[in-house]
């Protein structure tokens, strides 16, 4: 596999892009709610990163990241016709995609990229895709044309009020189920106090409700256990198991503490990579 | 018979780093024979008429013909002997347990000590690099035309399938290698540390592959990126699926998942295969703790026990539930980890882990245990003191207490029998699966074992591959 980057659109400049890759193994096996975990270059660590979209003519896929640390900064220096050393996947089960009626589809942040795919699946499969995508303001809000062409509902809420509803995807969501007793099921994707937060919302509905974690991994093909989770009392593996999982029974505060675990050796790992600017070479 | 004039009933010592210089690098802890070093303890072989320590090496070198030749001085001849069956040598010759193979069957070790037979092989091998690897086999700089009739997959590459590539690719057949990691090796890599195996001593035997006509095919997962069926729709001959058995068992008792828990294999690939140790030259951050403990007693627990301490941790002990007389690992590892500091807490076992308000580990709660009856295996039972509890103030835990079969590869191969633990059932003779043309070996057939079982299984398939395909 090349590896190499086909296409880079900026998409919040500075913070989020898009890389469309040419990775033909993988996008000829890629399903929604599957992910890939990369390594950029020699000295790197290995990223989970889902895949928002795949194109198995062209063989590629496509990955949304938002820039939070060193390796993910590191991405963001790379331009069209360079080339990502290691890219492994499509990793995960797959999401569970059935006819079963109106889905709606929560997405926060850069998880509207994932939830893009998702979304795609369910719409492909028959149902009627409700979305509903949230982001602090405006312009970082992500997909919704792509999104507007398939789900026939596009709910936005935005924290400033830029866009669409003033406030959260939950309040969007406690209304649109309030109005619909028959909604199949819900997904959400996003930062992990947003999907915590939806869980509550459909709990008292008896919607069933689908998350996607987003542990800290390390193989991503179970073999570490760095992305355990618990999952109904159970210990389950985000990469294998997951990373989909039933949202009203994650352990949600476990995953918020586990994924602070290395908070000081990523604060220190960035601020050398600022400070000297050569991007980890 | 012996020749009582060079005679010496004790083995040629090895140097190595001394210990309290060496629990603070990853520098290779034995240093290996010189030529002279090696010459005497070669000359201690009796070169027996019927050598018992082929027989105890589960990958059939013919070792004492080896050890003649390096007695002689003729190291190239030695090397060209111990590659004929051993793709790995200077992997094998650093970690298999050769106490209970081929030096426990030493006949010298009935009444002295056994020839250092892993010793002489990695100094014999330590003496090429992978380009005259080649050379020195077949006498071309290029090793052997591939027969391009066939085709043979290996899923996994870890010492099974580096085996089983050797072997094929020996004999001409092309040999394609898919690894879902990054780096080739399996376990050499990411699990057993530099300071036992170099990495660049698998990278050197995996050159030595590669110029054998050996392609490596990293970041496939099998069963995920590509699956049996892909690779027989892809015209290949005959599939050897060598995925070890990676998923780490955990104890399922209170506190597992606070932070600061680990299985050795999260820990062990961090620090090796993401040069961790190396933090922040290399991305992958290590965990830190100054109190540390490891449960287990096998090799692994002494690998991530004298990793931690490499690490800076202050105190490391291993908590183990039997005594240090019935700890799995190899002697020499527990006397190496014991000597760079590594401390025993025996007869004990953890039944949670305690917290503090953030959800790091602050202590483990110990059970103490007593041995009673013997059980299945020979080994006296632990069984526990009850009400009798201690505390152990740690802000690390280690957990290496085993692994099972990884199902991802499994659940994607409908039709391969498996037994009641998850591995594959195989032919004891031929490797062969319940699928025609599918072989498998080494953990993943057989449960945790060790490097070299794991080259003897790769070796068994290989030969049966071989056969049928003529070659």
């Amino acid at each position: 596999m090349s590896n190499k980057i086909l296409t880079k659109k900026a998409l919040i400049p500075g913070q989020t892009s898009m890389l469309v890759l040419d990775c033909p193994q993988i996008a000829k096996k890629a399903k929604p709610g599957n992910f890939v975990i990369l390594r950029i270059h020699e000295k790197g660590e290995r990223i989970p990163l889902t895949i928002a979209d795949t194109d198995k003519e062209a063989g590629t896929i496509t990955i949304v990241y938002l820039v939070v640390g060193k390796s993910s900064a590191l991405l963001e220096t790379l331009n069209e016709g360079d080339t990502i050393l290691d890219v492994c996947g499509p990793l995960g089960k797959p999401t569970h995609i059935e006819k079963s009626g109106t889905v709606i589809c929560v997405g926060g942040g850069t998880g509207i990229a994932a939830m893009h795919h998702i979304a795609k699946g369910h719409h492909l499969a028959g149902n009627h895709v409700v979305a509903i995508v949230g982001a602090r303001s405006k312009n970082m809000l992500l997909f919704c044309t792509e999104l507007g062409f398939f789900c026939p509902e596009l709910l936005i809420a935005t924290d400033d009020g830029s866009s669409g509803h003033k406030g959260f995807v939950t309040d969007l969501l406690r209304e649109r189920l309030e109005q619909d007793k028959d909604v199949a099921e819900v997904v959400a994707i996003g930062p992990v106090p947003m999907m915590e937060a939806v869980a509550k919302v459909t709990e008292p509905f008896g919607v069933k409700t689908t998350v996607s974690l987003n542990s800290i991994m390390v193989d991503g093909v179970g073999m570490c256990g760095a992305c355990r989770c618990s999952v109904g009392g159970e210990t389950k593996f985000a990469c294998v198991d997951g990373p989909e999982f039933d949202g009203h029974e994650v352990d949600f505060n476990e995953l918020k503490m586990r994924l602070t675990q290395y908070k000081e050796q990523e604060d220190l790992s960035m601020q050398m990579f600022r400070s000297c600017n050569c991007h980890g070479e | 018979m012996v020749n009582k004039q060079n005679f010496t009933p004790t083995r040629t010592p090895m140097p190595e780093q001394p210990a309290d210089v060496r629990n603070k690098n990853f520098s290779e802890v034995a240093l290996g024979y010189s030529k002279e070093e090696a010459m005497a303890e070669a000359a201690r072989c009796l070169q027996c008429k019927k050598p018992l320590c082929q027989k105890g090496c589960p990958v059939e070198i013919d070792i004492k013909s080896f050890i003649k030749h390096l007695a002689d001085g003729d190291i190239p001849s030695a090397y060209r002997v111990i590659k004929e069956t051993n793709a790995l040598p200077a992997v094998c010759g650093r970690v298999c347990p050769q106490e209970s193979q081929c030096e426990g069957s030493c006949i010298l070790g009935k009444k002295y000590e056994p020839v250092a037979i892993g010793r002489l092989e990695r100094f014999v091998a330590d003496s090429f690099d992978s380009d005259s690897a080649c050379e020195m086999i077949t006498g071309h700089t290029a090793c052997s035309l591939p027969n391009d009739q066939f085709k043979v997959a290996c899923i996994g590459s870890g010492p099974s399938s580096l085996t089983v590539a050797g072997y094929l690719a020996a004999r001409g057949v092309p040999v394609t290698v898919y690894e879902a990691l990054h780096e080739v090796g399996g376990v050499l890599i990411y699990g057993i540390p530099e300071f036992r195996l170099p990495k660049s001593i698998v990278a050197r035997e995996v050159g030595a592959l590669w110029s054998k006509g050996v392609t490596f095919q990293p970041n496939y997962v099998g069963g995920k990126t590509v699956t049996v069926e892909d690779l027989f729709e892809d015209g290949f001959d005959a599939v050897f699926i060598g995925v070890g058995a990676g998923l780490p068992w955990f104890l399922n008792i209170p506190g597992e998942n606070l932070v600061g828990v680990y299985s050795a294999n999260e820990y062990l690939t961090r620090i090796n295969l993401g040069r961790a140790y190396d933090f922040p030259n290399h991305d992958t951050p290590a965990p830190k703790a100054k109190n540390v403990a490891v449960i287990g007693g096998g090799n692994v627990a002494m690998d991530a026990a004298r990793t931690a301490l490499r690490l800076g941790a202050e105190n490391v002990y291993i908590t183990y539930r039997r005594t240090q007389d019935e700890m799995p690992a190899r002697l020499e590892e527990l006397h190496h980890a014991i000597e760079e500091g590594v401390q025993l807490e025996l007869l004990t076992s953890p039944i949670a882990i305690n917290g503090d308000e953030n959800s790091h580990v602050k202590s483990m709660t110990l059970q103490v245990m007593e041995l009673g009856e013997p059980d299945d295996s020979g080994r006296r039972r632990p069984v526990a003191v009850e009400g009798k509890t201690k505390e152990l103030e740690v802000d690390m835990v280690v957990l290496a207490v085993g692994t099972g079969a990884n199902p991802v590869l499994l659940e994607a191969t409908p039709g391969l029998d498996l037994n009641k633990w998850g591995y594959i059932v195989t032919d004891a003779e031929t490797g062969e699966t319940s699928i025609p043309n599918v072989y498998a070996g080494g953990d993943i057939a057989g449960g945790s074992a060790t490097v070299i079982s794991a080259m003897g299984a790769g070796r068994r398939a290989a030969k049966t591959i071989a056969e049928k395909l003529g070659v």
